[in-house]
């Protein structure tokens, strides 16, 4: 069964999907959407250094990722600039430095668009293996430090007080971002990896009046999203991951509508 | 170190200060299970600084904290949910601690607010939000409560119920407080140490104490002054005959 490619591609999006879902409900929550990005062009960087070193590609990644945010706590300590201003500085930055080194390694043949994009082709079982054990971790490590990250989303002060060390939570929720960062980067590709965690559960907030009903939402948004994009990614030979994501606006735009309609509702 | 067994927090010579502005030194302070300790002082005195400091928030200080105890209920000044959290009332009281329903309901139900259980966070008025806050500082039971003006925005019946449901607490949990609140009226008459700021201590003790004390009368003026031993007088009364007094 995991030798039809089609089979593999929708097991690795459903993987990514089900992490995806609460990771992107705090990346709402906490804005960071900026920063997935940021750590998302990175990821380039990743690949580059998995190629050159024969490293594995999602751990490469992981390596860079985690590195880029570390970068990133340090310039925000020691510069003025505004917080976008320094992510803009290191997405671009990482990305541009990521092509020049592929520019320089003529002996390797790049997919840049299926790095950029998603490509379901290329999803090996390795690929799988590594997005359902990586995957189950992220979820129970975020599971774990739950309490004290979303008592410190809704107020730092108040989980300071109370003893829940907010400042140990948000340095782990960091390297979750890069974890799923670098399983999710050959479903999606680093351009579109942010908008499968902000989209679904975009949507989820549209439809969920508590933050354990947006969790699950969005994890419901994420993997219909990966189904009905995959599905017809096979129908109309087009990307997977811009595919996946486009079914993930369709989701959220029907989730428009539903507020619409409940408010004509109660008119 | 801790000699008195009762006391939950100490504060030495403490201070704050960002860059080379300080927001508050020199204070000295420490809060006893059972008591209420009450800062008072103008704006921009230092209060909900010192209150940061007791509870840890502000790490680097000058002077000394000791902490002997990691069950604080805390009513911030100011708080600004971020409206992006779909969050419900029965939501945020389990923020910081996993509560069974009955402790949920029966804080929320002292503090007036049960019916809005349900509601969403950010559908709840200013003195609505304000009784649900103090709701879940004290549902956990908490051994230290630091209350930054816990009444700003609450009704004026709601304020006089609020500060005896402030008092009974103490009683009841044998917890010590931290109140901050720019009421000297209605504060006064349960509080079992003032501490005035204005930068620093300007003056400590009794509410009788302070009020007789000339720092305090330059502070806040004579009327003030008068206020408070009013109120004092009142107390005593108080204590010599409780039940009479509710009749009042």
């Amino acid at each position: 069964m995991l030798d039809d490619f089609f089979i593999r591609a929708l097991l690795a999006g459903l993987g990514v999907a089900i992490v995806t879902g609460p990771l992107g409900c705090f990346v709402i929550w906490r804005r960071l959407s900026y920063f997935g990005d940021t750590l998302a062009h990175s990821a380039l960087l990743g690949v580059t250094l998995a190629y050159t070193m024969e490293f594995n590609i999602a751990f490469s990644v992981f390596i860079i990722s985690s590195l880029i945010a570390l970068i990133l706590i340090q310039l925000q300590k020691r510069t003025n600039l505004p917080g976008d201003a320094l992510l803009g500085l290191l997405a671009h930055s990482s990305l541009a430095v990521g092509l020049v080194v592929i520019g320089f390694l003529t002996f390797i043949r790049f997919d840049i668009m299926g790095l950029l994009f998603g490509d379901i082709l290329a999803v090996t079982v390795d690929d799988l293996l590594i997005i359902w054990v990586g995957g189950p971790l992220i979820l129970l490590v975020l599971k774990l430090i739950w309490k004290p990250l979303f008592a410190s989303t809704v107020n730092y002060e108040l989980a300071e007080a109370e003893g829940l060390n907010p400042d140990r939570a948000k340095a782990i929720f960091t390297i979750l971002m890069a974890g799923i960062i670098a399983i999710s980067i050959k479903m999606v590709g680093l351009l579109l990896i942010t908008g499968m965690l902000i989209i679904p559960a975009a949507m989820a907030r549209n439809i969920s009046d508590s933050p354990q009903k947006m969790v699950v939402y969005s994890i419901i948004g994420g993997v219909l999203s990966v189904i009905l994009g995959l599905f017809s990614s096979l129908e109309f030979n087009t990307s997977s991951g811009p595919s996946i994501i486009a079914a993930a606006l369709f989701l959220f735009i029907l989730s428009l509508l539903n507020i619409k309609q409940s408010i004509k509702l109660k008119n | 170190m801790n000699t008195n067994q009762n006391i939950l927090v100490k504060l030495k010579e403490a201070g704050f200060r960002i860059n080379d502005k300080w927001l508050v030194k020199g204070v000295t302070l420490q809060i006893e299970k059972g008591k209420i300790v009450t800062l008072i002082g103008p704006n921009g005195s230092g209060k909900s600084t010192t209150a940061k400091i007791a509870l840890g928030i502000y790490k680097k200080i000058d002077g000394e904290v000791e902490k002997y105890t990691n069950k604080v209920g805390y009513v911030p000044q100011k708080i600004s949910v971020d409206w992006t959290l779909p969050l419900r009332v029965s939501d945020f009281m389990t923020l910081t601690e996993n509560l069974k329903a009955e402790a949920i309901n029966e804080a929320l139900s002292l503090t007036g607010v049960i019916h809005l259980k349900d509601k969403n966070l950010g559908d709840l008025s200013g003195g609505e939000f304000q009784r649900v806050l103090l709701a879940r500082a004290i549902s956990k039971k908490p051994e230290l409560l630091v209350l930054d003006e816990p009444v700003q925005g609450v009704d004026f019946t709601g304020e006089i119920a609020l500060y005896e449901l402030i008092k009974k607490i103490s009683d009841e949990l044998n917890c010590g407080i931290l109140l901050i609140s720019h009421d000297l009226h209605t504060v006064m008459s349960a509080t079992d140490h003032v501490v005035c700021l204005n930068g620093h201590v300007c003056c400590s003790g009794t509410p009788i104490d302070v009020a007789k004390n000339n720092e305090y009368k330059a502070l806040f003026g004579e009327q003030a002054s008068q206020i408070l031993t009013r109120y004092q007088h009142k107390h005593d009364h108080i204590h010599t005959d409780e039940g009479e007094i509710k009749k009042n």
